[in-house]
């Protein structure tokens, strides 16, 4: 543990508003937006989710606008239940990967076995990725090696799939846990797996600081290995404007490798309504009224 | 030692907040004698577009008042401006009228608030309806608001003005976001600073000072703004008119080159159809005894 190093939170917290002071202007933000869009997890996650529902955002995901040249997001994320119908309107042969939370998303309090499980029902129904959630539990009260014998079970379940590991750094209170869970995860998981900050379920979601937090665990972890872990913060960016702030993150600390929707994801439900809003804007000049992209329509 | 006064920022009254531009530009203001006054935000497209947004979070919340309560908001934004007739007295005079002028245009500004806050329960049974049908149905007509609407103030009358073409508008449910007059925003600064004691929930009313050829351009495109009223030239109509085919909204102004009477108290200024300028009709079917 000592090795991984603490955190220079101001440091940290300094850099993080810096990337918000970057002016991303005409066809460098045409590039941002749709980069963007193709690495959104177009996620629903509710207990009101119907077959009809995920149908509907897989048809978006594939092609998220009628006029606009508008790449295809990376995957869709849904429950496990919901896999099959993602499954039936996307075909096999997608551009789209298809993201299920398991483990007992979100907060991973049942058995192992149970939460195996989970994650091989997951893997059979066809899934191409999975989001799990850590056992902060563990994390928080030092049981660092059972923490991370889960993660390995969980990818070892996986097969090919590609794993997210849910770090729900909202729950592990400090930037020197948040570090120190990143190296444990990235340790135990395959070339081409991902960290993710949160679920999307707690009041405290991804930040451009515990996002940074994780970007420069990654590069300290490909530094000393060679691995190239992904990247995907999760709830709480909505607008296209936090999604630039982002990427300007990620080539700033990474570099260009990491522009990809390989190594770099969001997770969000209304971010790419925002980001096709802009890029209307962008193409017709004219501002957009948001309801004219989402599902909720209204006056205002 | 003579004391060194302390002079006022003026800032633009937005989302509830008093705002520089986020251009951070300003445009000197002089007084009607040439005196240099103050320097007024210079508003952009980019300060229009933040207005929208702010707009556009405060109009559900207003639009759901019931009207009685909209009615004592706007009174009590008249009860406001009653005791600060001197300071808006001032600010009139800045740009040249005389005390009188300007204690006549104050009154009549403050009359037409309580002229509008008593509308705001009485439109509904004048422009809605039960229409008749020969169906075992009730066929209803009633009035919702718009939305954003954008107005583009007067340079006449820069505070009856001002508020005689917010009014009808805020009535009918809408919050509005406002270029104010180029030659005299002062008026409007202080309106603004009344706005922010009264009642009225902030972002209902937005008022920025600069330049119409900055700012109209942006109302006549930005798909969020639904109806446009105000005064405004041939060139700005034409631009508002065809920006406004292109995005849907509902263009009603008046020309700068007409002469207005913004003190008669019936007519197009003042009255029930200035508010249906920015309503929408909703017409529903419902069968009779269910």
């Amino acid at each position: 543990m000592n090795e991984i190093g603490n955190v220079d939170a101001v440091g940290v917290e300094e850099r993080a508003a810096k990337y918000g002071t970057r002016s991303i202007k005409t066809a460098s933000k045409v590039k941002g937006l749709k980069l963007a869009a193709s690495m959104v997890d177009l996620t629903t996650l509710e207990g009101k989710d119907t077959p009809g529902k995920v149908r509907a955002l897989c048809a978006k995901a594939v092609r998220p606008h009628d006029d606009l040249d508008c790449p295809p997001t990376g995957a869709v994320c849904v429950y496990p239940a919901m896999i099959k119908h993602a499954r039936a309107a996307l075909g096999d042969k997608s551009p789209v990967n298809i993201a299920s939370v398991a483990t007992a998303f979100p907060s991973g309090q049942v058995h192992l076995r149970t939460r195996l499980a989970e994650v091989k029902a997951a893997v059979a129904d066809g899934a191409d990725e999975i989001d799990m959630v850590i056992n902060r539990g563990a994390f928080l009260s030092g049981e660092y090696n059972r923490m991370q014998d889960e993660i390995a079970a969980v990818a070892e379940a996986c097969g090919e799939a590609v794993l997210k590991v849910i770090l729900e750094t909202s729950e592990l209170e400090t930037y020197d846990n948040i570090r120190a869970a990143s190296f444990l995860a990235m340790r135990v998981i395959r070339q081409g797996d991902f960290i993710k900050t949160s679920t999307g379920k707690t009041s405290a979601n991804a930040t451009l600081a515990n996002n940074q937090v994780m970007l420069d665990a990654i590069r300290d972890h490909y530094f000393e290995t060679g691995m190239a872990i992904g990247m995907k913060p999760a709830g709480g960016i909505k607008s296209a404007k936090q999604a630039l702030h982002f990427l300007v993150a990620v080539k700033e600390t990474l570099g260009d490798a990491w522009l990809t929707n390989r190594r770099y994801r969001f997770g969000a439900s209304s971010l790419l309504n925002d980001l096709l809003r802009q890029l209307v804007k962008m193409e017709t000049g004219a501002y957009q009224a948001p309801y004219t992209f989402s599902e909720a329509a209204g006056a205002y | 030692m003579p004391r060194l006064p302390i002079s006022k920022t003026p800032k633009c009254y937005v989302g509830g907040k008093f705002i520089r531009s986020e251009s951070a530009r300003t445009f000197p203001l002089n007084d009607a004698t040439g005196e240099f006054f103050a320097h007024m935000p210079q508003c952009t497209r980019k300060d229009v577009r933040n207005a929208v947004e702010v707009a556009a979070k405060a109009g559900g919340g207003w639009a759901g008042r019931s009207a009685y309560n909209r009615g004592q908001i706007l009174y009590r934004l008249a009860e406001m401006l009653e005791p600060r007739t001197a300071e808006l007295v001032n600010a009139l005079t800045l740009g040249g009228a005389t005390v009188a002028e300007a204690k006549k245009e104050v009154a009549a500004t403050i009359d037409r608030i309580v002229h509008y806050a008593g509308w705001t329960d009485k439109f509904e049974q004048i422009l809605g309806n039960v229409n008749p049908v020969a169906l075992p149905h009730f066929n209803f007509t009633v009035t919702e608001s718009m939305g954003v609407i954008g107005v583009v103030a007067p340079d006449e009358a820069p505070l009856l003005g001002l508020l005689t073409c917010i009014l009808p508008a805020v009535t009918a449910g809408n919050s509005v976001v406002v270029i104010t007059s180029e030659t005299a925003p002062y008026p409007a600064i202080a309106l603004g600073e009344m706005l922010a004691t009264s009642d009225l929930p902030g972002g209902v009313v937005n008022l920025l000072s600069g330049f119409r050829k900055e700012m109209v351009p942006t109302f006549a495109t930005h798909e969020h703004i639904r109806g446009i009223g105000g005064v405004v030239n041939a060139a700005d109509r034409k631009a508002l008119e065809i920006g406004g085919a292109e995005s849907m909204k509902r263009v009603k102004v008046f020309n700068t080159a007409d002469a207005i009477d913004w003190y008669a108290g019936e007519g197009p200024k003042a009255s029930l159809y200035a508010i249906a300028d920015f309503l929408e009709y909703k017409t529903t079917w419902h069968p009779v005894g269910a």
